[in-house]
């Protein structure tokens, strides 16, 4: 098992992290009528850690015992029936699953199999609970009819069934279902505490469970290198591990292979404006795709790199057509094309733009 | 399934009021509704407005009152969004419904009972968004009554919410009621929550401070800093901001909001200045709405922001 899955605290009590907000959920569950939740901050900041603390608080330690699933469900679609499949994981007093892993058919998921199990799914009389729980991951990413069609469905069975969403962005949640939880924010560890606590202190943990010994600066220089992501920490604190023990207080913290790979496409872009130049960066971008790393993600990525080697004035314009074009993509389909456009853009000899870039010095 | 016990289902539900005439703020609807109840003439009612402000409960009350619980069922049709599976299976559902007849209207038990049944399409407004359902729901809005239901107004939401105080048995002093009002912007269904969460965390003494800090409202040094990293003219600087305020998590349409109110209140900002700032709210506010990455709009917004308070030139070298 993993360390990001082995050291995960299982009850609120043991949270290093967020303690805060660990005692104050175990207060929020103390009566019967919690309302429904949404938890809500940057990735690997710590919310599924809580969500699966919470829900051990709420049903004991049974929540623990989860059934991974993969099931397909048939759905009359009114003309035709269609197949949808998903991954639930569940125990006797919860269900969890992504319906947006299913696409642009998540209403459906929503519609039927959610609001199913809200209505249908017994209760489990053993435990002490009046209501199971439904918990929805990546709810930012429903579509806007699923995230609609839940709404009733939040209210007409709450009695019997609690949703805790789970998301990044809460922008993208629509005003409807935030108005029917209660929002919860787990932030990243704010800048300081990377340095001087928090994930250090996930890290010396850790450290001492594997019995490891940690040169004195280590944690924190991993600790900077992190993003502020607790996970991304302790998956690069086990990459250290395999690759050199004992550890030295200067060991290289290996990059995530992508950001590297996205530093070097910043650079070929910088190098060279020429329609080789360009298609080489398209490869490239498209095998950054096919290896299923989000295209936003790629885009915000080149961004940073870029950002880092222009001057003043093409950061505000690149940041401009960086916005432009993600939002693009959101309204159509074809990423790759709009990253292509974005490059483009870079490349396109007849541009200002181009001609700025090829200018700017290139940082050392 | 268990029974269910009443005490376990959260305040909103819990306080959803039974009667239209407890329904707050949106007296022409209640007005109408309450006439419909002595004369049983019940016209066709489209209500629509922000969330929380009483449409489904307004619906579902006139529907008890009239019907009681034991004619309910058989007179009322509640279809909403989570039965929107293709307009056929709606059209379907509403003619079988239709087809039973219903007897002659004879008032008993204490309900009106009307000859006629009643169709609740709530959240009409995603069936709207199937191109097909268009051809049902335009022609059935254009027969409506259509009733705007309003942000509920302070006062009333400082009336309903001292009433849920003193059922739960609950300290708030007049500055945690106004501004447990003003966060919730008229939401009262927030407002309830909010309330309750506030409850659970500290107790039965709740300050303002409490509830604002169960709202997750962003607190002013977070957009101050913003906003001078934005008037300092340095970008990596607001970046830095930038990226700060999305590791935080803090929603980013709310900061939007709020950095909107600092922008507007500025004194030493021309207003020419704020015109070619308060464009860009706009269109990154449209640009969150379809799912356009937080931290992307917001360096967007950020860096004309500071162009436009530093003075540098709105377009740029290379336009569209
Ligand atoms: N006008 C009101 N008077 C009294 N209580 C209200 C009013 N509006 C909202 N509430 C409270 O808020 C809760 C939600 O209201 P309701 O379900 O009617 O909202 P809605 O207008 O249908 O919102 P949505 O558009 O999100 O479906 C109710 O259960 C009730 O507790
Ligand atoms: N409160 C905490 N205390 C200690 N470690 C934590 C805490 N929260 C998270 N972690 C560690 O960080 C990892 C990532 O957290 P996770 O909950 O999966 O993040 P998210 O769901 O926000 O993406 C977990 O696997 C766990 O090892
Ligand atoms: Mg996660
Ligand atoms: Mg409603």
């Amino acid at each position: 098992m993993l360390w990001v899955d082995k050291y995960r605290p299982k009850t609120l009590d043991q949270a290093i992290v967020h303690q805060d907000i660990a005692q104050n959920l175990k207060k929020l569950v103390t009566e019967q009528d919690c309302p429904h939740l949404l938890f809500y901050g940057p990735s690997g900041s710590g919310k599924k850690t809580l969500i699966i603390a919470l829900l051990r608080q709420v049903f004991g330690p049974g929540a623990e015992k989860v059934k991974v699933e993969n099931r397909t469900w048939k759905v009359d679609a009114g003309s035709r029936t269609i197949d949808l499949e998903l991954t639930t994981l569940s125990s006797a007093n919860h269900v969890e699953l992504s319906p947006s892993d299913v696409g642009f058919q998540d209403r459906y998921i929503v519609q039927e199999i959610i609001k199913e199990m809200a209505k249908n799914r017994p209760i489990d009389t053993k435990g002490k609970r009046g209501y199971k729980v439904l918990v929805l991951n990546e709810v930012d990413k429903l579509s806007r009819e699923a995230q609609h069609s839940l709404r009733r469905t939040m209210e007409k069975y709450s009695a019997s069934c609690r949703l805790i969403l789970c998301c990044n962005s809460s922008s993208k949640v629509t005003e409807a279902i935030r108005s029917r939880c209660l929002n919860v924010r787990i932030n990243a560890p704010t800048e300081e505490e990377v340095f001087n606590f928090v994930i250090i202190k996930v890290l010396e943990f850790i450290g001492k469970k594997e019995g490891l010994q940690l040169p004195s600066g280590f944690a924190a220089r991993i600790a900077e290198k992190s993003n502020r992501s607790l996970r991304r920490a302790i998956l690069s604190f086990e990459t250290c591990r395999v690759q050199q023990y004992p550890f030295t207080s200067n060991q290289v913290i290996p990059p995530m292979d992508w950001e590297e790979y996205v530093a070097e496409i910043a650079s070929d872009i910088m190098k060279e404006q020429s329609p080789k130049r360009l298609f080489q960066v398209r490869g490239k971008l498209y095998e950054l795709l096919i290896n299923c790393i989000p295209p936003e993600i790629v885009l915000k990525r080149l961004l940073y790199e870029l950002l880092k080697r222009l001057d003043v004035e093409l950061k505000h314009e690149i940041c401009h057509w960086a916005a432009y074009y993600e939002h693009r993509m959101r309204l159509g389909q074809k990423a790759i094309f709009h990253l292509e456009v974005h490059e483009h853009l870079q490349g396109f000899p007849h541009h200002d733009i181009w001609m700025k870039i090829r200018q700017a010095p290139e940082m050392p | 399934m268990a029974p269910v016990l009443q005490s376990s289902q959260p305040w909103v539900e819990k306080y959803r009021p039974k009667q239209v005439k407890d329904v707050a703020h949106q007296d022409e609807v209640v007005r109408v509704l309450t006439n419909t109840l002595e004369t049983t003439n019940c016209p066709h009612m489209l209500f629509y407005g922000p969330p929380g402000t009483g449409k489904t409960t307004t619906a579902l009350a006139i529907a008890h009152q009239l019907f009681g619980p034991e004619l309910y069922k058989s007179r009322v049709l509640e279809l909403n969004a989570s039965d929107d599976r293709g307009i056929n299976v709606v059209r379907t559902k509403i003619k079988d419904f239709a087809a039973v007849a219903v007897g002659s209207g004879q008032r008993q038990g204490g309900y009106p009972y009307p000859p006629y049944k009643i169709i609740i399409l709530d959240e009409a407004d995603s069936m709207t968004e199937d191109a097909q359902a268009c051809w049902i729901i335009e022609p059935l809005a254009s027969r409506c009554a259509k009733f705007r239901f309003k942000p509920l107004s302070e006062e009333i939401m400082t009336s309903r919410i001292s009433y849920i105080c003193k059922e739960e048995g609950l300290n708030l002093d007049a500055e945690a009621l106004s501004t447990l009002s003003s966060i919730s912007q008229g939401d009262l269904r927030r407002a309830i929550t909010y309330l309750q969460g506030a409850a659970r965390l500290y107790g039965s003494s709740i300050s303002s401070k409490d509830l604002i800090s169960v709202a997750g409202v962003i607190p002013v040094e977070v957009v101050e800093a913003h906003f001078s990293a934005c008037r300092s003219g340095d970008f990596d600087v607001a970046n830095k901001e930038v990226n700060n305020i999305i590791a935080e998590g803090y929603p980013v349409s709310l900061f939007l909001s709020q950095l909107f109110d600092l922008v507007v209140e500025a004194e030493d900002i021309s207003d020419e200045q704020k015109a070619r700032i308060c464009k860009h709210f706009g269109e990154a506010d449209k640009c969150l709405v379809d799912g356009a990455d937080e931290y992307l709009q917001l360096l967007n917004v950020t860096s004309h922001v500071m162009r436009a308070l530093c003075n540098m030139p709105e377009e740029f070298h290379y336009d569209t």
